[in-house]
Order: C-alpha cells, then sequence, then structure tokens
C-alpha cells in the first residue's frame, strides 16, 4: 500500500506506533497511485470532495470532541452534570433542554405541568442560564444546545451569560441546532409555520457571521429524522435537502454563500448496520463538497466541507438485556469515528428506561475514551479507505439521495413537500416496515428477537427528583417580580416590530433577554405575529 | 361478521415522539381497527372528550415524556367526568417500572414498555375490546 | 334515564353510543332511529366536499369554530376511508381540527366507510339524524374526499360546499363535471398558494358556462381561503348562510327528494341484505354461484331467480318467517 503521507507537522505525537511496536502513517492510498477515478471520487484526506476526511491529518492532530448530551431538572441539577462530566474527561457540552423550553411555554404555563425538568432542563429566563454554566468557562468550552424553535432566543440568552462572565461574544464557541426543517419532517419540536421560521433562522445566520464568528448558527439534522424510523439513505437525502434549502434562504436574503456556508454543520445518526453507516458518512461529505462547489458556487474551501456531530442510535437501544446497549453503543461510536466525525456521544446502556444515570453516562464517556486512545484506529485517516464494499456503498447511498433530491425537486421544494406530507410519509412508512421485519425476525435484535431472556435487569435508573417543577416555578415567579417590567415591555415592543418587519431579530430579543423577559414572553409575541404550526398527521 | 373494534391512539402533553404512535396506529389498522389518531400536544381534557366522542373502546395513550404519573390519570378522571367510564385504558411509551403500579391503580389495564411486540399489544386490544359491551 | 331519553338531552356520551349502534347494526337498530325520528329535521347539514389535499378538514375545524359564535352545540361527522383488504382505517380528520376538539360544544364524530362508495358511510343519514336529535346544528359532515365525485352528499346535505386548492393542474378539468353540479358554494382554498387566482377564475368561468348549475335559480359563487389562519372564513360563512336562507324558500321540496332518497337507499340495503341472507340460509346462494361458475346461468339471471324464488317462499300476508320475508313481500305488493 502507497504511504500517502508520512507522519507529519500538526500532529498530536511525534509517531504512532500500533500495540506491537510497528509504526503507522498517517494515511494509506492506491497501491498503483492516484489515478483520475481516485482524484474525482476520493481524494486525499482534506482535499476535495473530502470523501477520505475533511482534514490531512484527521485525528492524528486532534481527537474528535467528546461531548455528551445532558441535562435535566433545574439549572442547579445540571450545573452538577456538567461539571461532574468536565471532570471526567469530557471535551464539549451539550445542553438538552426540557419540553416546555423547547416548544417555548414558560415552566408555569398550564401545558408544562408534569413536563418540567423531565427529559432536559428548564430554562425561562437568563438567570436559569447563569446558574447552568456557573463556574464553566465559556470561553474555554464550546457549547451544543439542542434548541430549534426558540434557538435565537437561547443562543441570546447563551450570549448574554458569556458577557456576564467577561467573554465577548466573538471568543465563544458552540453549536444551536436551530434545524427547523428536520422538526416538520421528524422531530416535531415546532411552533411557527415553516416560512417564519426560516426566516428567524436566517437572522441567525447574518448575526452570527456579523458578530459571532466562531459560532455554529445550525445544526443540520439527520439524527432525528433517522430516530424517527427513517432508512440511511432518506437520513442522508433529507439532511442534505434541508441543507441546500438554508442555503437558498441565505443567498436569498442577500447573504454571500462564502460568508455563512462555512458556519453550517450537520449533526447524524449512527446506527447498528457498520459499514452502511461509515458509507453514509463518507457519501454526505462528498454530495456536499460538490453541492457546495458545483450548484451554490462557493469558493472557499471551508463551505464545501462538511462537519458533523454523530450520536449513537437511541432508537437502538433495547429495555431488554440492557448491558447489550454499551456493546451497541461501542460499535456504532466506532463506525462514527471511521467516518470521520468531528464530535461524538455515546449513549448510555440505561436510556430506553429513562435518563442516563452518572455511572452509566461515564461508561458511554469511556467507551469513546477506549477507541480513542487504546484502538489505534484514530492513528491513521481513513483506514477502511479503498475497500471494495465501502467505495460501493458509498456510490450507492450517494446516488439513492440524489434520487431523492430530484424527487424533492419535483415537489417544487423541501418546504412544499412538507406541506405535502412527502417526507413524513417516507418516514412512516420506513417506520413501520422496519418494526414488521423486526417482528418477522427477518432483522435480529439481540435480547429481543432472539438470544432473549434471563433475569430481568437490575438498572439502577436516574429519577428526576419531583419538587423540581415547584423549586423552577417560584425561581421564576420571583424573577418577574424583581425585575424592571417597563423595560421588558418596552424589550417585547422591539421584538413584535422587528417580527413584523425585517430587521435582524437577535438585537432585539438579546435586548429581551437582557431585560430579564420569559422564554414564554418572547416566544409569545412571535407566536402572535408568526402564528403557529398545525402537523398534518401523515401515516 | 365480528363488530369492528374502534381504539384511538393518544399523544398527550408536550411529547413530540409519535413513531411509535404511528407505528401502533397503523399496526390495528392493518389488524382490521378502526383507529382515530388525536395528534400531538393533546391535553388530558382534549383527549377523553376525544375519547367519548368517539366511543371507542380503547384508548391507547402513548407517553416518552416522563410526565405520564400527571397526565395518565387525568385523562382517567376526564373521562369517567364526561361519561366514558367504561372506555379501556392502554398506556405505551418510556414508562418505568416503578411508575407502572399507580398507573394500573389510577385505572390503566395495561402498560406496554420499550421493545413490546405489536402483535402483543393487538391482540391484547382485542381482547380487551371484546369485553366491552 | 335511558339512551333515548339522554340523547336527546344533548348528552355527548349518549350521542356517541348511539353513533356506535347504528354504525355497528346494518340496518340500523329499529327502535333507536324510531324513537328518535320524531325530533330530527331541524338542523341544517352541510357537506363538505373535494380533492384529496385542499383542506377540507382545516376549513371545516375553521367553519365549526365560526358557528359556534351563534350556536350552542354544533356537529361534525368526518368520513375516512376503510382498508379494502383489512377492514381497518385510520381516521386522521381529527388532527386538523385542532380548535374545534379543545371545544366541548362541538362534537366531532370519525367514521370509516366500511365497504361503502360515494364518499359517505352506510351510517351517516343515521348518524345526522342522531346528531339533530340531540341538539347538534349545524352539522358539517366532510366526505372521503377520493377524488371522484361524491354525490351521495347531495342526498344529506342541505347545502354542499365544494371545497378545490391552486396547484392542481388538469385536475380541476378532471373533476369539474362531477362537482359543478353537487356544489352550492365552492372554496378555494389555500388561496395564498400561486396559481389560486387562476383555479379562481377557470371554476368561475366553468360556472357561467354551465347550463343548469345550481337548480332553482341559485347561483354558486367562488370564495377564496386560507383556512390555515382563518382568512376568508366569515366570507365564506356569509355565503352558506345566504344558501341556507335560499334553501328556506323550497325546503319543504328539498325534505320530499331527500325522505325519497334515503328511502331509496335503505330499501335498496334491507332488500339486498335480507334476500341474501334468505338465500345463504336456504342454500340456494352456493347453487346460484354454482350454476354462474359452470356458466349454466349469467349473474343477472342469478340474481332475478334468486329474488323470485323468495318471493314465492314466503307465506301469506300477516305471516312471519323467521328470515324476516315479510318485510319483502310488502314492499313488493
Amino acid at each position: 500500500m502507497a504511504l500517502v503521507e508520512p507522519t507529519g507537522a500538526g500532529e498530536r505525537r511525534s509517531d504512532f506506533i500500533t500495540v506491537s511496536g510497528r509504526p503507522l502513517g498517517r494515511c494509506y492510498g492506491p497501491v498503483i497511485g492516484r489515478d483520475q477515478e481516485y482524484v474525482r471520487e476520493l481524494g486525499d484526506p482534506g482535499e476535495y470532495p473530502y470523501t477520505r476526511g475533511i482534514h490531512p491529518t484527521m485525528y492524528r492532530g486532534r481527537l474528535w470532541t467528546m461531548r455528551q448530551f445532558a441535562g435535566f431538572g433545574t439549572a442547579e441539577d445540571s450545573n452538577a452534570r456538567y461539571r461532574f462530566l468536565l471532570g471526567e474527561g469530557q471535551t464539549g457540552l451539550s445542553v438538552a433542554f426540557d419540553f416546555p423550553t423547547l416548544l417555548g411555554y414558560d415552566s408555569d404555563h398550564p401545558r408544562s405541568e408534569g413536563e418540567v425538568g423531565k427529559l432536559g432542563v428548564a430554562v425561562d429566563t437568563l438567570a436559569d442560564m447563569e446558574i447552568l454554566f456557573e463556574g464553566i468557562p465559556l470561553d474555554r468550552v464550546s457549547t451544543s444546545m439542542t434548541i430549534n424553535a426558540p434557538a435565537a432566543i437561547l443562543w441570546a440568552m447563551y450570549i448574554a451569560v458569556a458577557e456576564k462572565q467577561g467573554v465577548s461574544r466573538d471568543r465563544i464557541t458552540g453549536t444551536i441546532q436551530n434545524d427547523i426543517l428536520k422538526e416538520y419532517m421528524a422531530q416535531k419540536t415546532f411552533v411557527f409555520p415553516p416560512r417564519p421560521s426560516l426566516r428567524l433562522v436566517v437572522d441567525t445566520f447574518a448575526f452570527g457571521a456579523e458578530e459571532v464568528p466562531r459560532w455554529n448558527t445550525i445544526s443540520i439534522s439527520g439524527y432525528h429524522i433517522r430516530e424517527a424510523g427513517a432508512t440511511a439513505a432518506q437520513e442522508l437525502a433529507f439532511t442534505l435537502a434541508n441543507g441546500r434549502e438554508y442555503v437558498l434562504a441565505g443567498i436569498a436574503r442577500g447573504l454571500d454563500v462564502d460568508e455563512f456556508a462555512p458556519r453550517l454543520s450537520f449533526f447524524f445518526n449512527s446506527h447498528v448496520d457498520f459499514l452502511e453507516e461509515i458509507a453514509k458518512f463518507r457519501a454526505a461529505r462528498r454530495i456536499w463538497a460538490r453541492e457546495m462547489r458545483e450548484r451554490f458556487g462557493a469558493t472557499n474551501p471551508r463551505s464545501w466541507m462538511l462537519r458533523f456531530h454523530t450520536q449513537t442510535a437511541g432508537c437502538s437501544l433495547t429495555a431488554q438485556q440492557p448491558e447489550n446497549n454499551i456493546v451497541r453503543t461501542t460499535l456504532q461510536a466506532l463506525a462514527a469515528v471511521l467516518g470521520g466525525t468531528q464530535s461524538l456521544h455515546t449513549n448510555s446502556m440505561d436510556e430506553a428506561l429513562a435518563l442516563p444515570s452518572e455511572d452509566a453516562v461515564r461508561l458511554a464517556l469511556r467507551t469513546q475514551q477506549v477507541i480513542a486512545l487504546e484502538s489505534g484506529v484514530a492513528n491513521t485517516v481513513d483506514p477502511l479507505g479503498g475497500s471494495y464494499c465501502l467505495e460501493t456503498l458509498t456510490r450507492q447511498l450517494e446516488q439513492e439521495a440524489q434520487d431523492y433530491f430530484d424527487r424533492v425537486d419535483r415537489l417544487g421544494g423541501v418546504v412544499p413537500a412538507i406541506e405535502l406530507g412527502f417526507f413524513q410519509r417516507e418516514i412512516a412508512d420506513a417506520a413501520y416496515r422496519y418494526q414488521r421485519r423486526v417482528e418477522a425476525e427477518e432483522l435480529a435484535v439481540v435480547g429481543v428477537n432472539c438470544h432473549a431472556g434471563g433475569p430481568p435487569p437490575a438498572v439502577n435508573l436516574l429519577r428526576v427528583n419531583p419538587a423540581t417543577e415547584h423549586r423552577q416555578v417560584d425561581r421564576l415567579q420571583a424573577v418577574r417580580r424583581h425585575r424592571d417590567d417597563r423595560a421588558v415591555e418596552r424589550a417585547l415592543r422591539g421584538v413584535r416590530a422587528a417580527a413584523r418587519g425585517s430587521d435582524n431579530l437577535m438585537y432585539p430579543l438579546l435586548e429581551a433577554v437582557r431585560a430579564y423577559a420569559t422564554l414564554g414572553e418572547m416566544m409569545g409575541v412571535l407566536r402572535e405575529e408568526f402564528g403557529e404550526y398545525r402537523e398534518e398527521a401523515i401515516f | 361478521m365480528d363488530r369492528i373494534i374502534r381504539v384511538m391512539v393518544a399523544k398527550p402533553g408536550l411529547d413530540s415522539h409519535d413513531r411509535g404512535a404511528k407505528v401502533v396506529a397503523r399496526a390495528y389498522r392493518d389488524a382490521g381497527m378502526e383507529v382515530v389518531y388525536t395528534g400531538l400536544h393533546q391535553t388530558p381534557e382534549q383527549i377523553a372528550e376525544a375519547a367519548v366522542q368517539e366511543d371507542v373502546d380503547v384508548l391507547a395513550v402513548s407517553i416518552l415524556s416522563g410526565a405520564h404519573a400527571v397526565l395518565v390519570p387525568r385523562i382517567i378522571s376526564r373521562l369517567r367526568e364526561r361519561g366514558g367510564d367504561d372506555i379501556l385504558v392502554l398506556a405505551g411509551g418510556v414508562i418505568p417500572e416503578a411508575d407502572v403500579p399507580a398507573l394500573l391503580e389510577a385505572g390503566v389495564t395495561r402498560v406496554f414498555g420499550p421493545g413490546s411486540r405489536l402483535d402483543l399489544i393487538v391482540d391484547f386490544t382485542r381482547e380487551l375490546a371484546g369485553s366491552r359491551i | 334515564m335511558d339512551l333515548v331519553s339522554r340523547l336527546l338531552a344533548g348528552d355527548a356520551a349518549a350521542l356517541a353510543r348511539a353513533i356506535t349502534l347504528v354504525e355497528r347494526d346494518r340496518p340500523a337498530p329499529r327502535d333507536l332511529v324510531a324513537a328518535i325520528h320524531p325530533h330530527t329535521g331541524k338542523a341544517r347539514v352541510i357537506g363538505v366536499t373535494g380533492p384529496p389535499g385542499v383542506g377540507k378538514s382545516t376549513l371545516v375545524d375553521q367553519l365549526a369554530i365560526s358557528f359556534r359564535q351563534t350556536h350552542a352545540l354544533v356537529g361534525v361527522l368526518a368520513v375516512d376511508p376503510s382498508s379494502p383488504f383489512t377492514g381497518g382505517a385510520i381516521l386522521g380528520d381529527r388532527v386538523r381540527m385542532a380548535r374545534s376538539s379543545a371545544d366541548p360544544g362541538i362534537f366531532i364524530r370519525s367514521l370509516a366507510t366500511r365497504g361503502q362508495l360515494g364518499g359517505l358511510s352506510q351510517a351517516t343519514g343515521d348518524a345526522i339524524r342522531l346528531m339533530d336529535a340531540s341538539g347538534r346544528n349545524p352539522i358539517l359532515v366532510e366526505t372521503v374526499g377520493a377524488g371522484q365525485a361524491e354525490v351521495d352528499i347531495m342526498n344529506h346535505a342541505h347545502t354542499v360546499l365544494v371545497v378545490l386548492a391552486p396547484g392542481m393542474g388538469d385536475d380541476v378539468q378532471a373533476i369539474k363535471a362531477g362537482i359543478l353540479e353537487i356544489g352550492h358554494v365552492f372554496a378555494v382554498n389555500k388561496a395564498d398558494r400561486d396559481g389560486a387566482d387562476r383555479t379562481a377564475a377557470e371554476l368561475e368561468a366553468m360556472l357561467a358556462m354551465a347550463p343548469d348549475c345550481g337548480a332553482g335559480g341559485w347561483r354558486p359563487s367562488v370564495i377564496r381561503t386560507i383556512a390555515r389562519d382563518g382568512r376568508g372564513i366569515p366570507e365564506l360563512a356569509r355565503k352558506l348562510d345566504d344558501h341556507w336562507d335560499w334553501r328556506q324558500s323550497e325546503l319543504a321540496g328539498w325534505r320530499r327528494r331527500q325522505a325519497a332518497a334515503e328511502l331509496s337507499e335503505t330499501v335498496e340495503v334491507l332488500v339486498g341484505s335480507r334476500l341474501r341472507e334468505w338465500a345463504v340460509k336456504s342454500g340456494r346462494w352456493e347453487e346460484a354461484v354454482d350454476a354462474i361458475v359452470g356458466r349454466r346461468l349469467d349473474p343477472h339471471r342469478g340474481a332475478e331467480t334468486l329474488l323470485s324464488h323468495y318471493l314465492n317462499s314466503c307465506p301469506g300476508e300477516g305471516a312471519r318467517s323467521p328470515t324476516g320475508c315479510r318485510t319483502g313481500r310488502r314492499r313488493n305488493p
């Protein structure tokens, strides 16, 4: 095998040696050397179309970010979990919000009853956000926030907290998910109709390009599409179709594609089929690079590079024999690493039953550390590149994605296709087929439809403190009592004016956040101005 | 001919996970049942009222948000207030074993946790509906 | 209190149960229908039909809310197709009626067609009667909307609202034959979409050219709506009211036509089911099937033969056979 690059500069060690003492090169390529097809379809790592990875050195230069999605209860509970994770060697934060926050309701709204702090942390005002990041230096830790409809507001809160810590907005790093299109397709935590939602997304692109240059203003997510039951090809195609839609929206606003495209990031699922998943990640990079360069005319190589976070497949976890989930997650994490992910969340073994306990989440983090530090797969770039099987799967997935793009284009684009229920129907069909195949035992799920039985699991589950809701509502009401109501009203008027017009909403939202307006108040104004989306149920 | 069983599949609260609810709804349909789907984000009051109006034999509540302890008993008490006391209630989703007794106590007939087989759910529902006049 | 008196008092659970009973037993439980029939004829019935995807349910949702401003109790019947293979159905119209389903003053019932063609289910007529008797007024009936002309609604509704939407291309042409005759009011929904003006203009042109549109002097008109945010709903509701006012002028005639149509439909169902039941029990059904398979008999002759055997088998006037052929005799004097 031809050695593309020997050990070079910018790597985390001066040499990489196998456990038996053999030196390992940075990257291996075709024995006969690079031919036209290799250059066109693969390219070396760090070279267009980036099939083999976006950096020449990949994990030899820097390991992926180990980022465990976490959040529950009040801001104090979650802050403690973040400090624990950072103490255990995690390198980035990832915030899970509860349902009322995701849907823009305050914790004392009648619809929030029973939901506060259950599946994530409750955030009503800047006061909660201050506690959430207390003692965590926002100039050194990057933070990913899984938030969509109210993404602009939570981002404004984060910026305000950083500035209170003395960290200016141009120094903070992180990601807001902010991918509203996949909400209509799969995750369903939408609030406003698609068109005003897209406007809000583009406002964040423009604000980010101007003011927060190191922040990823969107994480275009296939994860939830896959969790809703899609196939690998659907996940790939629908995610990238959404990506194209955001680029179009940015261009339509008059933004220069090379100004915002480098801040677009992606988020994929790593499911159980090891080789198909690796192929999916590689196909995603190649398709995106080609779309950005050929279709959108981007000239900055950073616009061509698809950077992505991966989470192992929550839907693959089983309540039966939960220890098996550790093994599943390990394989899925390995696929993500061999697929060249930039950051990774590994699920905990108990997540089919509840939010993860501290012990389970530590074990999940250790899984990444074993892959990174012991297995050796991080010591050479794209070790599977050139595999006949893998390259074929990669080409097939690319073709299937292309076929879906054509179908979406024929329907008039992503938003009309959403309104027609196209994606929803494709996903629901795939979910049902999958379940039928599992029950027909055409697909094996170890511990469920084969090798089942054994004693019921003795797993120690996390229980969210039942006093959470009460405590959260008390704090919210105290904030409302102590703030300057006139300042809040003034700020909310500013939000309304911007919503009616075309001024960037980020500026008035920052004002409102600083005045301690509640999430529900700000979202309430936007609900009045933008209307609410109701979905057609598609089967 | 056997009478046609009517089932309502309901999504209470702010929970947005609808994969399971939709898969179960399709399984019911393919087993020859009529399935009324409520859509997402329904209040307990809306679900109870709808179940009464639709006169379903079985109300299958899908919930993965952890809010079951509050929402499910409220659905059942509203059902009783509205004259739907003979509608049988099933719960499915991520519901920890420890929470099951309280739900049964509140009037749920059975809880189906993660990984429950569709044919088991369908058969149980059919049997249950048969016991309703 | 028994079911009928609870239903007449407006109780939702009793109404719901009664609809189940008329759906479950076809022909319907006669005592129940007989008991409530004298209490019907008060409600105004509005049929809503049109191709799939035009937003019928959302429009019905908005109209129901709009009628609630002036009516205490409103009824909605939403019909969805049953699977021809399993008999099962997913009844999803309610999802798009989120506003109405938050209002206990609006009673929504989803019905499956259970094998019936024509856009309604067999029980629809009885379900309307039960809603009427329980004080629901008006009653909005949403047909399946499978695309073809769903003419059955004409026999049940005082006013038929046909809903279309832009972006259907040649579909307007294709379905015009069916819809022009049955519609009294037309809505072009999703009017904010490209092509709405063209769809409305095409429709208006077709209505203007139709020689006999809207029998009896009523001129149908076209209203633009955006059901999703409620735009055009007040105008649409006013137009429906106009038609109702017009309908008053010939209500007696409408009632006779409606009664005759329902009687005719009921006779077909009743006679057909009795005849089939008798033939199966007497073994003649299998005989006739064998003869048709053996090419000794064609299906038309087969049916006629069964009918004449059936009529001959009936004993004299007044006697009652377990097969219930007395009824058949009476209806064929």
